[in-house]
This record gives C-alpha cells, structure tokens and sequence, in this order.
C-alpha cells in the first residue's frame, strides 16, 4: 500500500488546482461516453423506426381491397353447364361463375353490340379466379342455385391500387355547370364550362412534372375524357355511363389524371365504370381477409398467406423438436459431465464456428444429405425443419450453455454435498435455474428459423404451394420464401402484399419473443 | 446409525468421556493431495473422533478445505484435484471403490463457508435430501425429518410459519442454518464446516456456535475457522495446517494454552494480538 506521496500543495485538500483539472477531464470523458451510449441508440432507434414505417405505409393499402357487391339470379345454365349438381364440378366451374358476373356487368355498361375489345375492358376490371369463392359457397349450398343471391367478388389489382390512390396522381376538381353544348354522341362534343381554371392549372401542375395529363369529365351518371380545352370550351368525348348528350346548366365535374391511358395499367373507361359503380355504392373497402384465409395465388388481390403461415409452423415445429432437445443435452453434457480435454475443445470450437456458417450452406447440406442421400420429399416442412435445426442447434447450445455456466457453482457443490448424484444435481436444479436462459436461447434460435429463406429455396421450399400443407410431409412454403417470391412478382399489387406478409412474420416474430419474456418471467418468479 | 445416536444420547456422560479416546470416526492416512502439478497436502495424518468437534485452523490457503473435501471426497468433483492416501471412516477404505462417493456424502453432511441454500422453499430445501435417499416413506414421515432437522438446527420456530417461501429469502444467518438442517435432514454421521460463520454478524455467529455445540452430541463434527476464538469455544481438538502440513494436532485446550510447535504459537499469539 505505497500510493504516492500528494505534492505538498494537495495535502489535506482535494481543491487544488491541477485536481479541479484531472476532475473536470474525467467529468467531460464521462459526458462524452455517455453522448457517444445515446448517439448508439438514437441511430437504432432511428433505423427500426424507419423501417416499420416504411414497411407499414407501404403494406397497408394491402390490409383493405376493394370489392364489388352484386345481386344475380344463379343460374343453373351457367352455374351447373352439364345439369349435374356435383359441388366438386360446381367448385370448380369458374368460367360459368365469370359468364355469370360478365352478363352482369354487361347488362349494365355495355351497348347492344360493344365488340371484343371493349368487353375486355370491362372484364378486365375482375380476374378469372376472383370467381372462385362464390363458385366454392355455391357448391356449399348447392340448394341456392336458381334463386336471387348476393355476392361480393374482389376486383382486379390494378384498379384496385387505383382506388386505394395508386396508378397515377389524379385531382377531382369541380367544373361549375355546363354552358353551351354543341355536337353529337358520335363526332363528340363542345361544352362551355361554368369555370375551366381548377382543371387547367391542375393539367398544367401535372405538365410541369413532365408528365402527360389527361381529364375525365363527368356529367350526371356519363363520363366522358376531355380531347381538348380552348379557355372556357372543352371538347367530350363519350367512353361510359349512360349514353346520354350533356345538357346545359348540369353540373360538371372533372378529374385531372397525371398519366394518360396509354401510359398506365388502367384505362380511362375502366377509370370511369368503377366511378360509377362506386357512386351506386357497389364498390366498398372490405378488409383484407383472403390476406389470412387464402394461400398462394398467380393474382395478387387473391393471395394469401394461409399456406405459408401453416408452413412456417410445420417447418418451426420440426425444427424446435430436433434442435431444442439436442441442444439441450449437447449443452448439458459438454458443460457438466464432459471431461475437459482436446477432444472437447475441438467440439467446443466447431460448434462455435458452425454457428458462424452462413445458412446457405446448411441449405446445400440439406439438398444433398435428406433429399439426395436419404430420398426424403423435396419441399416439405420435415426436410426444411431438419435443416433449420441443424442450423440453429450451435445458437441453442451456446445459449445454453452460457446459461449453465451462468448457475453458480455453490449450487452444485450444495446438491453434491448432500448426496446427490451429479445427474441429479444437474437435472434437479443446475437445469431448472438454467431454464430461462435456454429457453430464451432456443426461443431466439427459432425465431432466427423462422427468418430463414436461403437454405429452404436449396431444398425447394421455393414452390407454388396453393393448398393448405396439413401434415410435414406436404409439400409447402414459408413466410420469408413467400415473401421473397412476392417481391419479385411483376405487378405493382404485389408490393403492398409483400410488405403485409412482412408485417405478418413480424408479428410472429414479436409474438415469439413475447413468449420467450413471459417464460423467462414464470420460471424467474419461481424461485 | 440412527439407533446408535438414541443408544447413546442416553447414555451416561462420564462413561462417554472415557471413551472418548477409543472413538474414532474418521482415520486419514498419509493423504497427499495434487491440484495438477501441484502438491496442497503433504502427507497428513489424522484421527477425528466421534461425538466431538475438531477444529481445522491455519493461514489462509493452507489447505484446510482441501484437507476437508478428502473426508466427503468432495476433491473428485474437482477434475484438477488429485488424492492420494487412505481415509477409513468406523474402518471402512472410504476411496475403495465399493463405496459409492454419492452414498459417503449422504453420510458425511457439508456445510460450506458462502451459505448455499437452493432456490426452493425451505420445506424443499430440507426434504430434498431425504427425497433422494428415500429416507421418507411418506409425506408425513417427511414433515417430521424436515420439523425435526429445522428443530434441530434452531430454526424451526423462526420458519415454521413459512415453509413454503424461498430458502433464499432468510437472513445469512438463517441461511447458514438452513444449511446445517439440510446437512442434518440425511441423517449423516459426519458433518464436514468449511467456515460457517465468516459471513455472519457475531449473533448469527454465536448462534451457530451453539448449534455446534448441541451437535457435537450426536455427531462428529469437523469445524474450519479463521477464528481462534471460536476455534477455542466450540471445539474439543484442534489441528493446525501450514503450507499443506499438518503442524500440530491436540486437544484444543493444549494447543491454545501450551502449544508444542513455534508456528503455531505464532499464529495464535499473531491473531490474539
Ligand atoms: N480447485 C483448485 N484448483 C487448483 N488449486 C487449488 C484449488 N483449490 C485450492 N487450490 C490450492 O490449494 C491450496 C490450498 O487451498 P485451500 O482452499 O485448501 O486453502 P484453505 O486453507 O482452505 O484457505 P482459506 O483459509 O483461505 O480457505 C492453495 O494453494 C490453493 O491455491
Ligand atoms: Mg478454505
């Protein structure tokens, strides 16, 4: 104990003047560390916040979609075209259903002889499977057939994403009402607009841009698209709604679109029909249900995550019985009973550095070793389950293992010292006060699985997967594999889609390490 | 052994002193103990008789509780720890592989210097003992080893009430005497205390002191200490270790009032100031 003898001038006092200046230095180190501890977690922060939000804005235009109510008569014409009542055929009578809902749509929009073209259009509004649940509730209740029912059918993506104000900029402006009309329903029109200025500076808001603008006009239950605008005189052109000249002193709105028809996924006229059919109130917002409820699909408004969510749970399921219950007891042996040698360290090495391999590989494993070797089924949850055990197994044996050594000794040597064997000092109390680590351990090694796309699309996992998986041996996807093909899909629905299937993992995700707290917190409380 | 202690809990006391000599419990013989390469215990010899309290003192790290864990061989569940010698407990080799070291423990009770209760409730703490040995053949007889051992260590009033709370909820004190309970639950015929007492207040102290002192009448009890006080109170005989070698052995009355051996004069004047 020889500190240093304090220079005279500090003796007895600590308010000299090079202490004030050692104090102040360790002061400014300790406010700078602390800066530097919440400029850390501020950028964290910052990163997750953005990306749930960027996540969330872009997914929840998926959690609604638009539907159409309609009330038809089924008829058995259509509905059972062979005069059979088998709900199987029935199920899957999907032209039948779509002749159904396209006689509908055409009775309502479509003159006496439109031409192919024009009924595409229309028709283009559902697509050919958006059917398919009506067709399945009739074949349910094979007994409503012949009788008035109502339905909702989902409509197409595109217009979809219109409506949830995707597709193109757009501005509804009112036109006052209509003064002079003059020309015919075939060679068009020229109206005299109450006040042109609204849809002029927005056409030329969207020209600044660089873009194209176009204008729908609409008057009554008509629409029609502006081919031109001469100060307060509009020329009309007829695309839908009744067919019916404008007359003077209607009032006239207009909607200004950034992108002309040639350049977007939606027409003008689909544009129009859907307007209508939203003012009649046919067209709502419905949550997205089928989100949950359906499974894969080739069309994005009928794309589920059903499949894949049950897949996930098969596959996890696996995964938990093969690497839980042998991490746990690799743990225990390796740290409890295993003597320590060279043999030991090279086991404690491999599995600290198998834990460092990246996932691909235990994919390449898989492929090679349960498909190839073993003959096992390409795309199933038990081969894509084995494989994520085996790559969690090292986080489950070194989280476990840190929760062993975590126990202080003086329990074992307690239980040892009043006879219990090692066996039964291990499992009688070094495991139970252990449990909570492990558990979060194999919890957090999970929900890694759960993460997993890249050793599940070695082993096939990657398929297209429409039917429910209901046991391991089904062939079936997970959530990250979904998402991943989801993301990579052509059309602009599947983007919101994809952020939704994100926010479902995430969910799962959440949900995991919720439990993972709760379990903690039980076994904790016990003692 | 159970019979025994009634056997002779009842009989006369001066008949007791005068056997005390013949009574042997435990009998170390040339013990060497190796950490690795290197050597904590240099050929000791001892004897420790039954039905009395030894006290092991010493300089710290001179191989006192290395000495103690030879008589529970708690050294094998050290895997550096190497022991060579014989230790006969009432004649038997304890190290001959007939002998099942879980089966010595259950005879030969610990108690250690860190009071280490489990993280159960007392009731558990106790009974677990007994559970694994099957001393109890029912709940009842079970209630009764965890009343008796508790009454036993002096903490039965203390706890009655709340069995079922955490061991590790009590005071160190209690602690440490939940500790002797349990050692006490099994029914052994040795207790082995490394330092019982050096993280307790002199009242929790005196306490288990007095614990000791009601054991020793049924019991062999070996005792470590860093206090020579204590060492004087509670024991009969007194061993003093330097440097892994047994310096001096006697009963402590001699060793602390005429001791043969200058180390030892030393360090028990250099304690008593
Ligand atoms: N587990 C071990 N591994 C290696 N060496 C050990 C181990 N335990 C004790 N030793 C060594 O053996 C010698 C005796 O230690 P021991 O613990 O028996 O001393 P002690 O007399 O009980 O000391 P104290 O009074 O401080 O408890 C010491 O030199 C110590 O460093
Ligand atoms: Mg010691």
């Amino acid at each position: 104990m020889n500190s240093p003898v304090p220079p005279s001038s500090e003796q007895g006092t600590f308010v000299t003047d090079a202490a004030l200046k050692r104090l102040k230095k360790r002061h400014a180190a300790e406010s700078r560390f602390k800066l530097y501890g919440q400029l850390a977690i501020g950028i964290a922060i910052v990163a997750l916040v953005t990306l749930l939000a960027s996540i969330f804005m872009q997914a929840s235009s998926a959690f609604t979609r638009h539907v159409l109510t309609f009330d038809t008569t089924l008829e058995a014409s259509y509905v059972t075209p062979e005069g059979e009542r088998d709900p199987e055929k029935i199920a899957r009578n999907v032209s039948g259903f779509n002749l159904l809902l396209q006689d509908e749509l055409s009775d309502q929009f479509l003159p006496e002889d439109p031409g192919l073209s024009l009924q595409r259009e229309l028709y283009g509004l559902f697509t050919r499977l958006a059917v398919l649940p009506l067709a399945r509730k009739t074949a349910d209740t094979p007994s409503n057939i012949g009788t008035q029912q109502s339905f909702s059918v989902a409509l197409a993506d595109d217009i979809d994403l219109y409506l949830k104000g995707g597709i193109t900029r757009r501005k509804a402006v009112n036109l006052g009402q209509a003064g002079a009309v003059s020309g015919s329903m075939d060679d068009g029109f020229n109206i005299t607009l109450g006040k042109a200025e609204p849809l002029q500076s927005a056409l030329d808001k969207f020209r600044e841009d660089e873009a194209t603008p176009t204008a729908l006009i609409q008057i009554g239950s008509t629409w029609f698209r502006m081919t031109g605008l001469d100060g307060n005189t509009a020329s009309l052109e007829y695309i839908a709604g009744t067919p019916q000249a404008p007359v003077s002193g209607a009032d006239v709105s207009g909607l200004a679109l950034e992108q002309a028809q040639d350049n977007r996924t939606v027409t003008d006229r689909q544009i129009a029909w859907t307007m209508l059919l939203e003012d009649e109130g046919r067209v709502k917002s419905v949550p997205n249900t089928t989100l949950f409820t359906n499974s894969d699909s080739t069309y994005p408004e009928l794309a589920g995550t059903a499949a894949a969510i049950v897949g996930s749970l098969l596959t996890m399921l696996v995964c938990a019985m093969l690497a839980i219950p042998v991490g746990i007891f690799a743990a225990v042996y390796l740290e409890e009973f295993a003597v320590k040698n060279r043999v030991t360290d090279l086991i404690e090495v491999n599995i600290n550095n198998l834990a460092a391999v990246p996932s691909i590989v235990f994919g390449l494993l898989g492929a090679a070793v349960f498909i190839n070797f073993m003959g096992l089924p390409r795309s199933v949850p038990l081969v894509g389950g084995l494989v994520l055990g085996l790559l969690v197994l090292p986080t489950v044996i070194i989280a476990s293992r840190a929760a062993l050594k975590s126990v202080p000794p003086s329990i074992r040597t307690a239980a040892l010292g009043v006879g219990a064997s090692k066996t039964q000092a291990v499992f009688h109390h070094v495991l139970p006060l252990a449990a909570p680590g492990i558990l979060t351990g194999s919890i957090i090694g999970m929900a890694r699985a759960l993460g997993e796309t890249a050793p599940l699309l070695l082993i096939g996992m990657v398929a297209f997967v429409a039917e429910v998986p209901d046991s391991p041996t089904d062939e079936s996807t997970v959530l990250p594999v979904l998402i991943y093909k989801w993301s990579t899909g052509a059309e602009r629905a599947w983007e919101p889609q994809t952020a939704a299937a994100i926010i479902v993992l995430l969910v799962f995700l959440v949900l995991m390490n919720l439990i993972a707290i709760i379990l903690r917190r039980r076994f904790e409380r016990r003692w | 052994m159970d019979g025994n202690v009634e056997d002779f809990t009842e009989t006369d006391k001066s008949e007791r002193a005068a056997n005390m000599a013949e009574m042997i419990k435990v009998d170390c013989r040339n013990i060497d103990v190796f950490y690795d390469d290197k050597q904590a215990i240099f050929d000791i010899s001892l004897a420790i008789q039954d039905r009395a309290v030894t006290s092991f003192i010493g300089p710290s790290g001179c191989g006192k509780s290395t000495f103690l864990r030879c008589m529970n061989r708690m050294n094998d569940t050290i895997e550096s720890a190497k022991v060579t010698g014989k230790i006969f407990m009432d004649g038997a080799d304890i190290n001959d592989h007939s002998i099942d070291p879980v089966l010595l423990r259950s005879r030969v009770g610990m108690v250690f210097q860190k009071p280490n209760p489990f993280p159960k409730s007392i009731y558990d703490n106790i009974a677990y003992g007994p559970r694994i040995h099957g001393l109890a053949g029912s709940k009842s007889e079970l209630d009764e080893i965890v009343e008796s051992s508790l009454r036993k260590a002096g903490l039965w009033d203390e706890v009655k009430d709340r069995l079922p709370a955490p061991g590790t909820g009590l005071s160190g004190g209690q602690q440490q005497r939940l500790c002797i309970a349990r050692a006490i639950a099994v029914s052994p015929e040795v207790i082995l205390m490394d330092e019982p007492c050096s993280a307790l207040d002199p009242i929790a102290t005196a306490r288990i002191e007095e614990l000791i002192d009601e054991l020793r009448e049924r019991y062999c009890i070996v005792i470590v200490t860093h206090s020579m006080q204590q060492a004087a109170r509670v024991s009969q005989r007194t061993a003093f270790f330097h440097l892994g070698k047994l310096v001096e052995y006697g009963d402590t009355e001699r060793i602390f009032t005429n001791p043969e051996d200058t180390r030892t004069q030393d360090y028990i004047t250099g304690r008593f100031g």
